[in-house]
């Protein structure tokens, strides 16, 4: 991006009860200049004016059901499925990614990681598609590096779902090893094709497992975050 | 009457002295809120005699012990409340549940100071997992029951450590440090102690006195359920025998989804200074809360338990009045703020209700449909009876360490048994439990689990906290003095690694049953070594927690008091970890204390005995050894830094390897015998002699051999594998060293060149043997312990 930013970009990040990554969003949106992070609570219905509505990581409403099955009831909710048809760019982060796909907003569903274990760990990413509002500072094939933090992450879709979503080219990250290679053995948790993240049909709406939000520091983790959230800023201040 | 006080634990003296307070025959509830009050968990009995003796303030202390926990001030406006807490009993028979209780019921600790939590630690025992080689003899000998207890020890292992997960990261804390260990001494009672470290602003601190007669005594949170009746008397103060099975239903169920809701909600309300006072419901639930607050604030407490919301019917008021249900908490409120409380609390979709007042009688009154039901003095209530028990030296205990000179030669070469010890439950890489832990949320982590210490940022202030647990209970076995005074060296040794100063203490004491003569011998002596290190390096002890009873079948587990440290640095990234850094860099080890076979993981596992007299920590040497290592981290002269412990030296520079993925070139001629290991006068000759030829280095060490046939040097496997406090193995850019000798010369802190940086193997001579490792072997064998020893690596 060049120049002087015309004005700051709206992130809208929604808080559930049981969210638990709702500061750590605010605070890696606080390290880029052009952005202005601000909280929504669920059982509100105005998303006040944002650029992009986050769904924060953590275990909302305790994911006693199944996880992200009552978030998807929350009030707020009903405004950012709206937000979305309308065209409104939403990130889901884990937690978030799962309360998509119990909403529908998303193709697929969640199972348990292979091996019935939480796992947090770094992870490397394979960008697939650069033709979006997330990724497209980024370059098809970039392999960057963000931590996972999950327990149930194994994304999975019916065969017919699968063939439309790759027909349709819905992937955006897969989970690949250092030098790209989408093996089963860096597969942290069973998801088919080791999809880490995926947009619907109008490429408005991203869910991704990983955690961009941690990565977005030198101090701690590193900035494999960064290219998705400069990628948003940029869409936005460019009025694409 | 006289079967039930029995029944609930209490003693016929005790039953007589309640009868003298009261004046009468005691009430039902009377007679329960008194068997729990009086309990050793919550009373303390055998232990506050002795605790008395640690050093408990100093000029950072805004709070010591006494409270929900400790609080030390940290500069900037901030400081950190931190406490350490035992869930042993309950996870022994539920582990999974056990374990996430335990961390639920810390975490509450920490915020009822008013402090957002911001990390927690573990710090866990278990019995055998895996056979030692020595062991893998005389399998047959010892049968398939060798075998089922691994996997029940296993099971329990798995099971805690999901649970500790379970809660930790549904709460959004990370976890992100502790230890583990494996003896068969624990595999009638694991030890399950879970630590947690807060942030907060001392204008927000809140404590638990109760005070303002008439103002409203709020419970807030879970609903009040049968569960955990009677945990405190039933489970935590009792030996464990064949009943085991029918404690289960004193065992209470978390549910961190409520907890994240009432930690939100308090920190709200404290922020807005709406609590006049505040205490969470642990053990003995609010029988405890509010006598504690009524004894604290020197006022009395009137509780209705017919206003407590109940998750099942027809509870009776004593049942409700020590029910251990989780997730809830008691504040005074004035009703002016009343309103304000409720309502935040509703927008949490959280219970809140006025169940009782603050008196001006110093009574705990309770009341069911306006019928008193128990009127005791809340002070009487919150100071049990102590017992002293005339102490007796364990007869395993000896004065002279063993002579090694009377071991067999090493048993296998040297190589092969350091891939062993690598890859022991004890010492292998912790990776396979740290991965199940969310240890990078609020965004702080710095230093992974792993290293030394875990090591956080401050966000506010830019300062470093550096967090460790520490205690080897085979060493405290051999003696408790010793054990306890080196793990408080260890615990600050781990922390100033990391480049952070020590500056607080909260302890965790485990020990068996103390009506023991034994038993009581191992926890006075304990705690004098741990109050003298403590002193040594001026550090406090905050807070703390007793966990005694845990005992099976009469066998006590070996006493194991655990130190938590909190490490301060003003720059987070000014800070070392211990992974070699570079090829060339020179490797140097801080520190001469001879190593000893005494209680040593290569003593246990390849000689199949724990035996001896562990070395004692020279605490001058220690403190002065750990300020020059703080100052060399500070100026950026070394470049890793790494602890030398469990495993001895050749562990810890394996496992520098390991972390920085590179070899090294050593030699360990000059390290077992202390003379050798003096620096040399005018440092830069020292390291001439480390940039010299293998060769002539080891000439040296070999002629050192032969002069002293009988010393620890002629034992090259001792000088590998035994183990020493007071030691570092640091790794320093070459330009450096010559900076860092002198430092160290300068300060009359020990240093020995052992070598340097390079290579893709681990190549270390020592005297005419030695061995020379693959770093991918060397990865594996550590990497792969946990994992191999549960059988799924």
């Amino acid at each position: 991006m060049t120049g002087i930013a015309p004005r700051k970009v709206r992130f809208g990040i929604v808080v559930f009860p049981g969210s638990n990554c709702e500061y750590d969003a605010k605070h890696a949106l606080s390290t880029f200049p052009h952005a202005e992070p601000y909280y929504l609570w669920h059982k509100d219905d105005d998303l006040q004016s944002p650029d992009v509505v986050i769904l924060p990581g953590g275990f909302s409403y305790g994911d006693y059901l199944r996880t992200g099955a009552i978030a998807r009831f929350s009030p707020l909710m009903g405004a950012v499925s709206a937000f979305a048809e309308s065209g409104g760019l939403v990130l889901g982060i884990c937690n978030g990614f799962q309360i998509l796909t119990e909403a529908h907003m998303l193709h697929g569903a969640m199972l348990r990681n292979r091996g019935l274990k939480f796992v947090c760990r770094s992870q490397h990413l394979r960008v697939e598609r650069t033709d979006t509002p997330f990724t497209r500072g980024l370059t098809v094939g970039d392999v960057i590096q963000v931590p996972v933090n999950h327990n149930e992450g194994a994304w999975t879709a019916g065969s017919e779902d699968l063939r439309q979503i790759e027909d349709q080219r819905l992937v955006v990250f897969r989970y690949c090893d250092e030098g790209g290679d989408v093996t089963d053995a860096v597969n942290p948790n069973g998801a088919v094709d080791n999809v880490a993240g995926i947009v619907n049909e109008c490429g408005n709406v991203l869910g991704m497992m990983p955690h961009p939000e941690r990565v977005c520091e030198s101090a701690v983790g590193g900035i494999g975050g960064r290219g998705l959230f400069d990628s948003l800023i940029n869409h936005v201040l460019e009025g694409m | 009457m006289t079967e039930l006080y029995a029944d609930l634990g209490l003693t016929s003296a005790e039953y007589t002295r309640i009868k003298e307070i009261q004046g009468r025959e005691p009430t039902h509830v009377e007679l329960a809120v008194y068997s729990l009050m009086w309990s050793e968990h919550c009373g303390y009995k055998h232990s506050r005699p002795y605790l008395g003796r640690f050093p408990s303030t100093g000029a950072r202390v805004l709070q010591g012990p006494g409270e929900n926990a400790g609080i030390v001030d940290i500069g900037g406006g901030l400081a950190v409340a931190m406490k350490i807490e035992s869930h042993n009993h309950p996870s022994a028979i539920e582990p999974y549940q056990g374990a996430a209780t335990g961390v639920g019921g810390i975490l509450r600790d920490i915020f009822a100071m008013g402090a957002r939590p911001i990390c927690s630690l573990d710090s866990l025992r278990f019995g055998e997992i895996a056979a030692a080689p020595r062991a893998d003899a005389d399998e047959g000998a010892r049968g398939a029951a060798a075998g089922a207890g691994h996997d029940r020890q296993r099971y329990l292992f798995e099971h805690v450590v999901a649970g500790i997960g379970g809660y930790g990261n549904c709460m959004g804390i990370p976890t992100v440090a502790g230890e583990v260990y494996f003896e068969d001494a624990y595999s009638g009672n694991c030890l399950v102690n879970a630590m947690t470290v807060g942030l907060v602003r001392p204008e927000n601190i809140v404590r638990s006195a109760a005070a303002g007669v008439g103002n409203h005594v709020v419970l807030f949170g879970s609903k009040t359920g049968r569960d955990g009746i009677g945990g405190a008397s039933v489970l935590a103060s009792q030996e464990f025998d064949e009943t085991l099975e029918e404690k289960r239903p004193s065992v209470q169920v978390g549910d961190p989804f409520t907890e994240k809701k009432l930690l939100e909600v308090c920190l709200e309300l404290l922020s807005d200074g709406r609590f006049v006072a505040l205490q969470d419901l642990g053990a003995a639930g609010i029988t405890s809360s509010a006598s504690e607050m009524a004894a604290k604030g020197g006022v009395g407490i009137d509780i209705h338990t017919d206003r407590v919301p109940l998750r099942e019917r027809d509870m009776a008021p004593w049942e409700i009045m020590i029910s251990e249900s989780q997730e809830r908490m008691l504040a005074v409120v004035t009703p002016e703020d009343w309103a304000y409380v409720k309502a935040a609390c509703d927008r949490w979709d959280l219970d809140c209700t006025v169940v009782g007042d603050v008196t001006g009688s110093t009574r705990l009154r309770v009341f069911h449909g306006g019928e008193v039901q128990g009127d005791m003095p809340a002070e009487e209530l919150a100071d049990a009876p102590t017992c002293t028990v005339t102490v007796e030296r364990p007869a395993h205990e000896v004065d002279e360490p063993v002579d090694p000179a009377s071991y067999a030669p090493a048993p296998a070469p040297l190589g092969e048994i350091l891939l062993d010890l690598l890859g022991a439950p004890n010492i292998a890489s912790r990776r396979w439990i740290w991965e199940q832990y969310d240890h990078q949320v609020q965004l702080n982590t710095v230093v992974l689990p792993g290293g030394d210490a875990a090591l956080l940022r401050v966000k506010e202030t830019g300062a470093g906290l550096a967090v460790c647990t520490d205690g080897n209970g085979r060493h405290t076995y051999l003696d408790p003095y010793r054990g306890a005074k080196a793990a408080v060296a260890e615990a600050a040794r781990n922390v100033s690694c990391v480049g952070a100063e020590p500056i607080a203490v909260t302890n965790c004491l485990n020990f068996g049953n103390p009506e023991k003569g034994a038993i009581s011998y191992q926890l006075s002596r304990a705690i004098e070594g741990m109050a003298e290190a403590c002193e040594a390096f001026g550090v406090p002890v905050i807070s703390g927690n007793v966990s005694l009873y845990n005992e099976s079948f009469g066998q006590a587990i070996y006493p194991t008091p655990v130190v938590g440290m909190l490490g301060l640095s003003d720059d987070f990234s000014v800070h070392c970890t211990s992974g070699f850094a570079a090829e060339g860099d020179v490797v140097v080890l801080l520190g001469d204390a001879a190593p000893a076979l005494d209680g040593s993981e290569y003593q246990k596992r390849w000689y199949g005995v724990v035996e001896g007299r562990i070395p004692d920590v020279d605490l001058e040497a220690e403190v002065l050894l750990q300020a020059v290592l703080r100052r060399a981290i500070g100026d950026g002269m070394v470049r890793s830094a790494h602890d030398c412990a469990d495993g001895g030296l050749a562990v810890a520079l394996a496992e520098s390897c390991v972390a920085g993925g590179v070899g090294a070139r050593l030699d360990l001629g000059g390290v077992a015998t202390p003379a050798a290991a003096a620096p040399a006068p005018g440092a830069p000759v020292a390291l001439d002699a480390a940039h010299a030829t293998a060769g002539a280095a080891s000439s040296a060490a070999s002629s050192a051999v032969a002069s002293a046939p009988t010393s620890p040097a002629a034992r090259h496997d001792v000088a590998l594998f035994g183990e020493a406090p007071t030691r570092v193995v640091v790794s320093v850019a070459p330009e450096a060293a010559a900076a860092l000798l002198n430092l160290c010369a300068g300060a009359g802190v020990p240093v020995t060149t052992l070598g340097t940086v390079g290579g893709d193997t681990l190549r270390v001579r020592v005297g005419d043997d030695g061995l020379d490792i693959p770093v991918p072997a060397l990865r594996d064998a550590h990497e792969g312990g946990i994992p191999r020893a549960l059988g799924v690596g």
